[in-house]
C-alpha cells in the first residue's frame, strides 16, 4: 500500500510553551491509525498539524516536515484550501452548520467543484450513503441539520467531509460526545471508510483503538513513545509506559 | 463531634428567599404600574383621528400624532441604516479577526466610553457638526445622533454573540476548505444570527424612546416629515416632552399620554415581531 503521511521531527508550540517534541510517524494509506495517550499528551495537537487548522490561532506554530504524498504541506507555498479539501476532519462534538441536511453536504461541495444541480444531488446522496445516514435522513433533507440526534449529526459531518472527496480523514475523538449505540454505528462505518480513505483517529477509548485500528501510536508528554501494529501494541508493548497506560495504571 | 445548630442557617436561607421575592415583586410591580398608567391614560385619546391626522399648532384643538409617528419611524430607520452595517462589521472584525490586538483594544475601549456617554452629549455633538454648519435642524441629524448611540451597543453585542459560537464550528468550516471570510459569513454569523438580530433590536428599542438628542437635532414640527433631510422633523419623544411640560391644555396632555402609549406599543411590537419571525424560520426549514 505505501506510506500516505510521513511526519518528520515535528515540534509544536503554543506561544512559548512547547507541546510536541520531535514527532516522527509514518501513516499507511487505506489503514486506520489510532493515536492514544493520556489527556494533554498532544494527540489532538499532533492531528491538527495535518490540515494546518492550528493556523487559525496566531500564537500556534509548527516546525518540522509533514509529507503528504511526498509534498511537505507545512511549506507556505502549499495552498491550504486545497490541502483541507484533501484532508478532511471530524471533530469531537458534532458541528452541523446552521443549514439544511442537504446544504450541509452540498455547500462545501459547491465550493470545490463545478457541478450541475443534478450532479450535486447525486453526490450528496452518495456522501450520505457513504456515511450510512441516507436511510435516516432521505425524507428530511430540507430540515435543519441541527434537528438531528447527536449520532446522526456526527455522521452528517462525516458525509460532509467525504463529499469533497478527500484522501485522508482526521478524526479527533469522534465518538466521545455521543452514546454507545451511535458510537457502534460510527465504528462500523469507519471499517467501510478505510477502503477509500486513510484514517487517523485520536481516541481516549482504548477498546475502540484496539477494535478498529490497524496501527497505534502512543503519545506521552508530547512525544511518540511507541508506534506499531495495533495487535502488537496491545498484546506485547515494548515500552513500559505503553504497558502501564493500556493496562489502566495511569491516564 | 458537637453538632451545629441548624436554625441560623435556615434563617439565612429564608431571609434570602424573602429578599429575592420582594425584589422581583418590586421590579414587576413598578413595570406593571408604569405600563397600566400609560395604557389607561393613553387609551382614551386613541382613535382614527389620532393616528391619521397631523399635529396642530398650540391652542388649535383636534389633530393627531400621525406626523410624529411617521417621523419617529423615519428617524429610527435612518439611524439603523447608518449604524447597523459598520457596527456589525466592526463586531465581526473584533470577534473573528484577532490579528491586531492593540487596535481591537482601542476600539473596544472607545465603544465602552461611547456607551457610557450621556445621550444629551451625543445630541450636542451632532448639533455642532451637522445642525450648526448646515443651519438646519433635520431628521437626518437625529438619525445620525441615534446611530452614534446604537453603534457601540450593536458592536458589543455582535462581538459577544459571535464569541459564543464554539471554535469547533469555525474550525470545521475551515477544515472543509472554506476561506476565513466565507466561514465567518456563511457559518459563524449564520449560526449567531438570532443573537445578532437581538442586538440590533435591543439597540433600536433603546433609541426609539431617546429624547435628549432629538431636541438638538430633529426638534419638532407640526408638518408631515417630508423635510427629513433638511427641516425640523416631528417625532414622538419630543412631542411627549413638549405636550407634557410646555402645554397648558388638558387635551394636549391627553394626546401626550396617547403618544407615550404608542411608543410603548411600538417597542413591544418590534420585540414580538422578531420572536414570530424566528419561530417560523425554525419550524419552516
Amino acid at each position: 500500500m505505501g506510506i500516505k503521511i510521513q511526519a518528520s521531527h515535528l515540534n509544536f508550540f503554543y506561544g512559548r510553551h512547547q507541546a510536541l517534541f520531535d514527532n516522527c510517524l509514518a501513516v499507511e494509506a487505506n489503514r486506520i491509525t489510532a493515536v492514544i495517550g493520556p489527556s494533554g499528551c498532544g494527540k489532538s495537537t499532533h492531528l491538527r498539524i495535518y490540515n494546518r487548522i492550528f493556523e487559525l490561532y496566531r500564537e500556534q506554530r509548527a516546525e518540522g516536515e509533514l509529507l503528504i504524498d511526498g509534498v511537505n504541506v507545512l511549506d507556505s507555498a502549499v495552498d491550504v484550501l486545497e490541502l483541507r479539501r484533501k484532508v478532511g476532519m471530524i471533530f469531537q462534538k458534532p458541528t452541523p452548520f446552521p443549514m439544511s441536511v442537504f446544504d450541509n453536504v452540498a455547500y462545501p461541495l459547491r465550493l470545490h467543484y463545478k457541478l450541475s444541480k443534478g450532479e450535486i444531488a447525486d453526490r450528496v446522496e452518495q456522501a450520505l450513503r457513504g456515511a450510512s445516514i441516507w436511510d435516516e435522513v432521505k425524507d428530511k433533507l430540507r430540515s435543519s441539520g441541527l434537528a438531528l440526534s447527536g449520532g446522526q449529526q456526527q455522521r452528517l459531518c462525516i458525509a460532509r467531509a467525504i463529499a469533497v472527496e478527500p484522501e485522508i480523514l482526521l478524526m479527533d475523538e469522534p465518538t466521545s460526545a455521543i452514546d454507545p449505540v451511535a458510537t457502534l454505528k460510527i465504528e462500523e462505518l469507519m471499517d467501510d471508510l478505510r477502503r477509500r480513505f486513510t484514517i487517523v483517529i485520536v481516541t481516549h477509548n482504548m477498546q475502540q483503538a484496539a477494535r478498529i485500528s490497524d496501527f497505534t501510536a502512543f503519545f506521552f508528554k508530547g512525544k511518540i513513545v511507541e508506534f506499531g501494529e495495533t495487535r502488537q501494541i496491545f498484546t506485547n508493548p515494548r515500552h513500559p509506559k505503553t504497558e502501564e497506560y493500556i493496562t489502566g495504571r495511569f491516564g | 463531634m458537637l453538632k451545629k445548630n441548624l436554625f441560623p442557617r435556615k434563617c439565612k436561607d429564608r431571609a434570602l428567599k424573602v429578599f429575592a421575592a420582594a425584589a422581583v415583586a418590586a421590579a414587576v410591580g413598578a413595570m406593571l404600574w408604569i405600563l397600566t398608567t400609560v395604557a389607561i391614560r393613553g387609551f382614551s385619546s386613541i382613535g382614527m383621528e389620532f393616528f391619521f391626522n397631523s399635529t396642530r399648532p398650540f391652542g388649535v384643538p383636534g389633530g393627531g400624532i400621525a406626523n410624529a409617528l411617521l417621523g419617529t419611524l423615519l428617524i429610527t430607520a435612518g439611524a439603523a441604516l447608518i449604524a447597523v452595517p459598520p457596527a456589525v462589521a466592526a463586531g465581526i472584525w473584533l470577534a473573528e479577526f484577532r490579528d491586531h490586538r492593540q487596535l481591537a483594544a482601542l476600539l473596544r475601549f472607545s465603544a465602552n466610553v461611547l456607551m457610557g456617554t450621556p445621550s444629551v452629549l451625543v445630541g450636542l455633538f451632532v448639533y455642532m457638526i451637522l445642525v450648526v454648519p448646515t443651519g438646519n435642524f433635520s431628521g437626518l441629524a437625529a438619525s445620525a445622533a441615534l446611530a452614534v448611540i446604537m453603534f457601540p451597543v450593536i458592536l458589543r453585542t455582535t462581538e459577544d454573540m459571535l464569541g459564543m459560537v464554539p471554535d469547533a464550528l469555525r474550525e470545521s468550516a475551515l477544515a472543509l476548505g472554506m476561506t476565513r471570510t466565507r466561514a465567518t459569513l456563511a457559518v459563524v454569523c449564520k449560526s449567531a444570527r438570532k443573537g445578532l438580530l437581538t442586538g440590533i433590536l435591543l439597540s433600536l428599542s433603546r433609541v426609539s424612546g431617546e429624547t435628549a438628542p432629538l431636541l438638538f437635532t430633529a426638534m419638532f414640527s407640526d408638518a408631515w416629515p417630508t423635510g427629513y433631510f433638511s427641516e425640523p422633523t416631528a417625532n414622538l419623544p419630543v412631542l411627549i416632552t413638549e405636550y407634557a411640560t410646555n402645554s397648558p391644555f388638558e387635551s394636549m396632555h391627553r394626546m401626550g399620554w396617547g403618544a407615550a402609549l404608542t411608543v410603548t406599543v411600538l417597542v413591544l411590537l418590534i420585540n414580538l415581531g422578531t420572536r414570530i419571525i424566528f419561530r417560523e424560520k425554525h419550524h419552516g426549514h
